[in-house]
């Protein structure tokens, strides 16, 4: 009986605890959206509208980037077009925390990896060392044969730097630390629009069975907006 | 009673031993997998299962059963190269561990041998800081 009471005050708790998240999301929603939204991330802009109609508001995006991924093939941002995709930082001799987070990701993408209209992105932050060839031998390593669905890129040290903080990572070269590189093992959920929705902690995996949550939550936003747009 | 928990240990009651050792060593014992947990897990998992070909298992792994002699100085100086495991190939860095005593080094050497199926030879302080010679990287503690 206790049991049963302890039972019910918890589920309520959790009823009261999702209510507040769903009010929460609402509050960083576009006011057109149902509630079960991701939020957006990042700094925002209302724009006004020169017809004067309701101003258009505006969410910070992944700038423009061009990587070389483990298969040697130039990627973009068109690369992920009409794509959600997850976004890491590592590199292949990094001694502490990358194998527990690239294990993580391998979870995601097991989960995910049947689903076309999810990709993953891994940049090294030590383009001097990872090399394409590095990049693929340690991709194959992983078990990711080849670059359709999970791409390990690499860029100019500072290209990958400055796409990092796009991706709210902290990344910089710390001769301090196990392997020369600090770094977070964040992962970031980004939508077809290059709007970031989601930051999570690849080193804990409650984090990431939140992500493995939110991923369909947005995959069902972008299915939306892809049959309207056909309206 | 160390002798008697030697002799079930060769007569295969292996779970019955295991209660007994972690009787007797439970300090031992959890201070091998706070260890662990702080400097290996990253890296070779939580039950020692490694990561795919990328990081090379503990957990049944025949390099640890077969290089007794070079385990602490693997702990201590860490590796740089390929490594065959269990007939795959690793070719990973694994970081040096400095920070560590030679008793560290111990009971963490002897929580892998004796975790997740495996059954080395428990090693002494004294052992671990002889082997540790080979590689000026005993430091007496």
């Amino acid at each position: 009986m206790i049991n049963l009471l302890f039972t019910r005050a918890r589920r309520a708790g959790i009823l009261v605890g999702s209510g507040a998240l769903l009010l929460l999301a609402a509050c960083q929603s576009q006011p057109d959206t149902a509630a079960d939204r991701l939020p957006y991330l990042g700094e925002r802009e209302v724009v006004p509208r020169a017809d004067g109609g309701p101003a258009d508001t505006l969410y910070a995006t992944i700038p423009r980037f061009t990587l070389t991924n483990q298969d040697s093939i130039t990627i973009t941002n068109d690369t992920f077009k009409n794509k959600v995709y997850v976004a890491d930082f590592f590199f292949a001799t990094c001694p502490s925390i990358c194998p527990k987070m690239q294990s993580e990701m391998l979870r995601v993408y097991e989960k995910f990896k049947d689903d076309p209209r999810v990709l993953f992105l891994s940049h090294t932050i030590d383009p001097a060392h990872d090399s394409v060839a590095v990049l693929r031998d340690y991709a194959q390593r992983l078990g990711i044969q080849n670059a359709s669905r999970w791409h390990f890129a690499t860029a100019p040290h500072d290209t990958i730097f400055s796409l990092a903080r796009a991706y709210y990572v902290p990344a910089e070269k710390d001769d301090k630390v196990a392997g020369g590189f600090a770094h977070s093992g964040a992962f970031t959920l980004v939508d077809s629009k290059r709007r970031v929705r989601g930051l999570y902690d690849g080193m804990n995996p409650d984090e990431v069975a939140r992500l493995m949550e939110d991923l369909p939550v947005l995959l069902k936003e972008e299915a939306e907006n892809a049959s309207q747009a056909k309206l | 009673m160390r002798w008697r928990a030697a002799d079930l240990l060769r007569l295969g009651g292996f779970l019955a031993a295991g209660t007994l050792a972690a009787g007797c060593f439970t300090d031992r014992q959890n201070a091998g997998a706070r260890l662990y947990a702080q400097h290996c897990a990253h890296c070779h998992g939580d039950e020692g299962q490694g990561l795919k070909r990328l990081i090379p298992p503990l957990a049944g792994a025949d390099y640890v059963a077969e290089n007794r002699n070079f385990l602490a100085c693997l702990v201590r100086r860490g590796v740089n190269g390929p490594m065959v495991v269990n007939g795959i190939t690793f070719n990973q860095v694994m970081p040096g561990h400095e920070d560590l005593t030679d008793s560290e080094i111990t009971n963490l050497l002897n929580f892998v041998q004796s975790s997740w199926g495996n059954k080395g030879k428990p090693f002494t302080i004294r052992e671990v800081s002889e082997k540790l010679q080979a590689c000026a990287g005993s430091d007496g503690q």
